[in-house]
């Protein structure tokens, strides 16, 4: 019965783990089916939101609230931004140079941030508080409760902004094939800055679901947790949104088994270690769709 | 560029001069450091310079040459480092003198070498089948999976290896400024010599346009093989010198963002250009060292130069250039040639 | 310009010009077929190539003829039927085994190795043909010496086919694009093929260059003994070069024969020209 509990707790913690690692990661998979990035900057996104509350809330006061939003507008605007100072001029260079140029952002904003704030964890005050509920021996705290329901919130809401609407048809479109979708009268540039405010602004609600649980904002620590988001993307079928979703929820899941199997030294390695297999059956991911090169 | 055949020079004198060259820069330099021309620290500095001019050089072939992303050579070193330290320990290297211990060296190097290269041939194999990113994200995991490893596995398995995260002491410092010039030499020399030959050439070719090589009959996913392992052998290699001139390894240093380092020296370099690579490992080593005083700035300096030059030159500072001392001997005889008719 | 061709007799499988009549053919494709997802993109293919024939593949666009080529060189693995050089079936091979089982082809978008001289991106074509081991090449034994250099005069022995030997150091995308196209011709020369797949090797050329070109096709065919496959839209140079011509339409063939006869065809003039197509230009 104690296994039981514990087995259930672990789970409980595995989803709400994997639900911020879904969230980063749709950002990771929506950049990639546009522009065919890996944005690895995508990950500091994260630690700047993080940053942004930790300010908001101390030196500035503002309720816990008005500090995510003002995280969640201020990660937009960064995201939209190193798309068009770093990323739009590399559009027709090789890929490689841009995959560098987003490593480069990277290093730029954790050591920016290290060289301002320090190298230092900062404490972040109590975003979400609440009861932790007992079922059946388990226990679920209100963030991790929170942490569920805004991520299903934001999965059917993005759903439905990619299926119905008519930025979500253009982000389709690009993503398909860039120069029929410009030829279609698709404005190329608004879609491509819209994908980026979008991942950024999630990044930013998966940051505030982050602290809401672990309540610390370090320079660095968008790289682990980016990396990730990163290997749930591709785990799902990088380009995915349902893909993105369930690669995170099973990063998550696996990793929770792990700590709970009493082997969480191992956790990384079981996270790459699942990843390099499933790539190897699977080159696309679970669901992702296979590409081939026209000749 | 634009050579004209009456100045080429024949190939036994070029072979001859250069042999020549090289010797005279690894003796005479070799001697003026050991003679005290320079402090302990620089030696040192030296020795850091000449080892990531290997581990640059060496995924220069990789990146390149084959045009693929690996982002886990950090790994690579880092099995090379731990095969070479631990086999120094155990043949207790240090007491050893004369040709038993040039022998030991040796065979730490090479040992470190092939057994990052038989890494190198098992992710490869699988990795290299698969087209685009794939290979960045396999390498990547792979990176990270050794670093887990040489953390924990002694503790799983009871022995006494890697020592955990508590770090390898106590390595034979074997590692001199002699050691590391030659090794730099010859890495250099047989990816020179490899490039320019058939090998190389199919591994260019793949770069260049994988379909349109394999329909030229060049067994692709073999020469992605080779490349790659090639790459990892030298990785190896430079993890030995590591290991020998620090003493003492930590499972840490070898994460991500230590392939990443590498990366951005190649391809600040100039992806496909060897003497880029070196350059860029010289000054990417040097500066830092002495910008000490501006530590605190470094890495941000460090991650703009990076962006900038994406942004303003996205083929690198060298681009595919390569530095060859035939062609400036060519040019210089030609000149002279030019010159003693005008004089004549 | 026309020039005497011989005539087409049957052997099994298809018809062949009279001189191959006694030499086994060197390519043939039976019932071949392959879709792409639930599309049918070419079916119940069947062509058949005579040791010195020069064929063209004809047809409107997205018929299907650049698909018979990545078929023929293994690039797609066939659904149905298969292919056989010098009546060895190819299925399993590899791209790169098929090259060297005697097929060699251009791209319709040029695929050269830009960045590498033009010598290099013949000698690349030669890859099969040398054999010195790595650690020779390493060492510069004699082995490499001699065969490199054996290679090189043979790579510049080819490029003197189009005069251009004396762009020998140039990187290849450098090249004008009528250059581009000659420099693949000769890289797939270098292989030393049996049969050359040329795809579009005209496009983009003005007339007078499609006239060089075309002697060249013929002098290349009879110097090397080879095969040609040639997939075009000039029809001045496939009706002026072709012996045997294959019109495909929707992935299928429609049509088949001499010249003449295709050009009298009303299912071919249909294809071009829509159903009320009155005078053919072709």
């Amino acid at each position: 019965m104690a296994f039981l509990s514990t087995l259930f707790s672990q789970i409980i913690n595995g989803l709400q783990s994997g639900s911020i690692y879904a969230l980063v990661a749709l950002g990771y998979s929506m950049v990639y089916g546009i522009i065919m990035l890996l944005n690895f900057a995508h990950g500091d996104i994260i630690m700047v939101g993080a940053y942004v509350v930790w300010l908001s809330m101390t030196s500035f006061g503002l309720h816990p609230l008005f500090s995510i939003l003002l995280a969640v507008a201020v990660s937009t605007l960064l995201g939209v931004v190193i798309e068009k100072v770093a990323y739009a001029p590399l559009r027709s260079s090789p890929r490689l140079s841009l995959l560098i140029t987003a490593i480069g952002i990277s290093f730029l904003l954790e050591n920016g941030f290290q060289l301002i704030f320090g190298a230092g964890a900062k404490v972040v005050p109590t975003l979400i508080s609440g009861p932790t509920f007992q079922i059946g021996g388990a226990s679920i705290s209100t963030p991790a409760l929170v942490t569920l329901g805004v991520t299903v919130v934001i999965m059917i809401g993005l759903t439905l902004l990619v299926q119905k609407t008519r930025l979500g048809r253009a982000m389709r479109a690009v993503s398909e094939d860039m120069g029929a979708a410009q030829l279609m009268g698709v404005n190329i540039n608004t879609t491509i800055s819209f994908t980026f405010a979008l991942g950024s602004a999630l990044a930013a609600v998966a940051s505030a679901l982050y602290l809401s649980s672990y309540a610390q904002a370090s320079p660095t620590m968008g790289s682990m947790l980016g990396l990730k988001a990163f290997v749930a993307a591709v785990l799902g079928g990088i380009g995915s949104l349902p893909g993105a979703m369930l690669g995170g929820l099973v990063i998550g899941l696996a990793e929770a088994l792990v700590s709970a199997a009493g082997l969480s030294v191992w956790k990384d390695g079981v996270v790459f270690a699942i990843l390099i297999v499933v790539l190897l059956v699977r080159p696309s991911g679970l669901l992702g769709k296979p590409m081939k090169e026209k000749v | 560029m634009n050579r004209t055949r009456e100045n080429t020079i024949p190939m036994p004198v070029r072979y001859l001069i250069n042999t020549v060259l090289i010797s005279l820069l690894v003796f005479g330099s070799t001697a003026f450091v050991n003679g005290g021309g320079v402090s302990g620290y620089i030696t040192k500095v030296l020795m850091v310079i000449g080892i990531n001019i290997i581990l640059a050089v060496s995924l220069n072939v990789a990146t390149g040459y084959l045009g693929q992303l690996p982002l886990g050579h950090a790994g690579f070193m880092a099995v090379g480092a731990y095969t070479g330290g631990i086999f120094l320990k155990a043949v207790n290297a240090d007491q050893a003198t004369g040709i038993s211990y040039a022998l030991m060296v040796i065979a730490a190097l090479l040992l470190s070498g092939l057994l990052a290269a038989v890494f190198g041939v098992i992710i490869g194999i699988p990795a290299l089948r698969l087209r685009g990113d794939y290979l960045a994200i396999i390498t990547l995991g792979f990176g990270e999976i050794i670093r887990v490893v040489l953390t924990n596995i002694d503790e799983v398995l009871g022995f006494k290896l890697t020592y955990g995260a508590s770090g390898l002491k106590r390595i034979p410092k074997i590692t001199s400024y002699f050691n590391v010039l030659v090794c730099v030499v010859l890495t250099c020399l047989v990816i020179h010599m490899v490039m320019k030959s058939r090998h190389g050439r199919a591994i260019l070719a793949i770069r260049e346009n994988e379909i349109a090589a394999e329909s030229c009959g060049v067994r692709t996913t073999y020469y992605k093989v080779m490349a790659f392992t090639l790459s990892a052998f030298f990785a190896g290699v430079a993890g030995c010198l590591y290991a020998g001139y620090l003493g003492s390894l930590q499972p840490t240093t070898f994460g991500f963002m230590k392939s990443i380092e590498i990366l951005v020296m190649v391809v600040l370099g100039g992806m496909g250009s060897m003497f880029g690579s070196v350059l860029s490992a010289i000054t990417l080593t040097a500066l830092p060292e002495a910008l000490r005083a501006f530590e605190d700035y470094r890495m941000v300096a460090y991650s703009l130069v990076l962006v900038l030059v994406m942004i303003f030159k996205p083929t690198g500072l060298m681009g595919q250039y390569d530095f060859s001392m035939s062609r400036i001997l060519e040019r210089f005889v030609g000149f002279t040639r030019r010159f003693g008719k005008k004089e004549g | 310009m026309a020039k005497s061709k011989e005539k087409l007799v049957p052997v099994e499988g298809g018809v062949i010009p009279e001189r191959d009549a006694g030499t086994p053919p060197v390519l043939e494709a039976r019932h071949l077929g392959i879709d792409f997802g639930g599309l049918t993109a070419v079916d119940d293919f069947n062509f058949i190539i005579g040791k010195t024939e020069i064929g063209g593949l004809i047809g409107p666009n997205g018929a299907g003829k650049t698909t018979i080529f990545n078929l023929l060189t293994n690039v797609y693995q066939p659904t149905r039927g298969k292919i056989l050089i010098g009546g060895v079936d190819t299925r399993g091979k590899k791209t790169y085994e098929v090259n060297r089982m005697g097929i060699a082809r251009t791209f319709q978008n040029i695929r050269l190795f830009k960045a590498l001289p033009v010598l290099d991106n013949v000698l690349i074509g030669m890859q099969g043909q040398m054999h010195y081991r790595l650690a020779e090449a390493v060492l510069r034994l004699p082995s490499y010496w001699k065969q490199e250099k054996a290679a090189k005069e043979k790579a510049m022995e080819l490029l003197s086919i189009f005069g251009m030997e004396s762009l020998a150091d140039a990187p290849a995308g450098s090249l004008p694009y009528g250059a581009q196209r000659r420099l693949e011709i000769v890289r797939a020369l270098a292989t030393n093929p049996k049969v050359l797949l040329l795809d579009e090797p005209a496009a983009g050329m003005n007339p007078s260059e499609t006239a060089e070109l075309m002697e060249n096709i013929r002098k290349i065919r009879d110097t090397f003994q080879i095969a040609v496959v040639l997939i075009e839209h000039d029809m001045n140079l496939v009706m002026g070069i072709c012996e045997g011509i294959a019109v495909l339409n929707y992935g299928q063939i429609i049509a088949k024969g001499t010249p003449e006869e295709i050009r009298n065809n009303p299912k071919v003039i249909e294809a071009y020209l829509g159903r009320k197509g009155g005078a053919a230009g072709c």
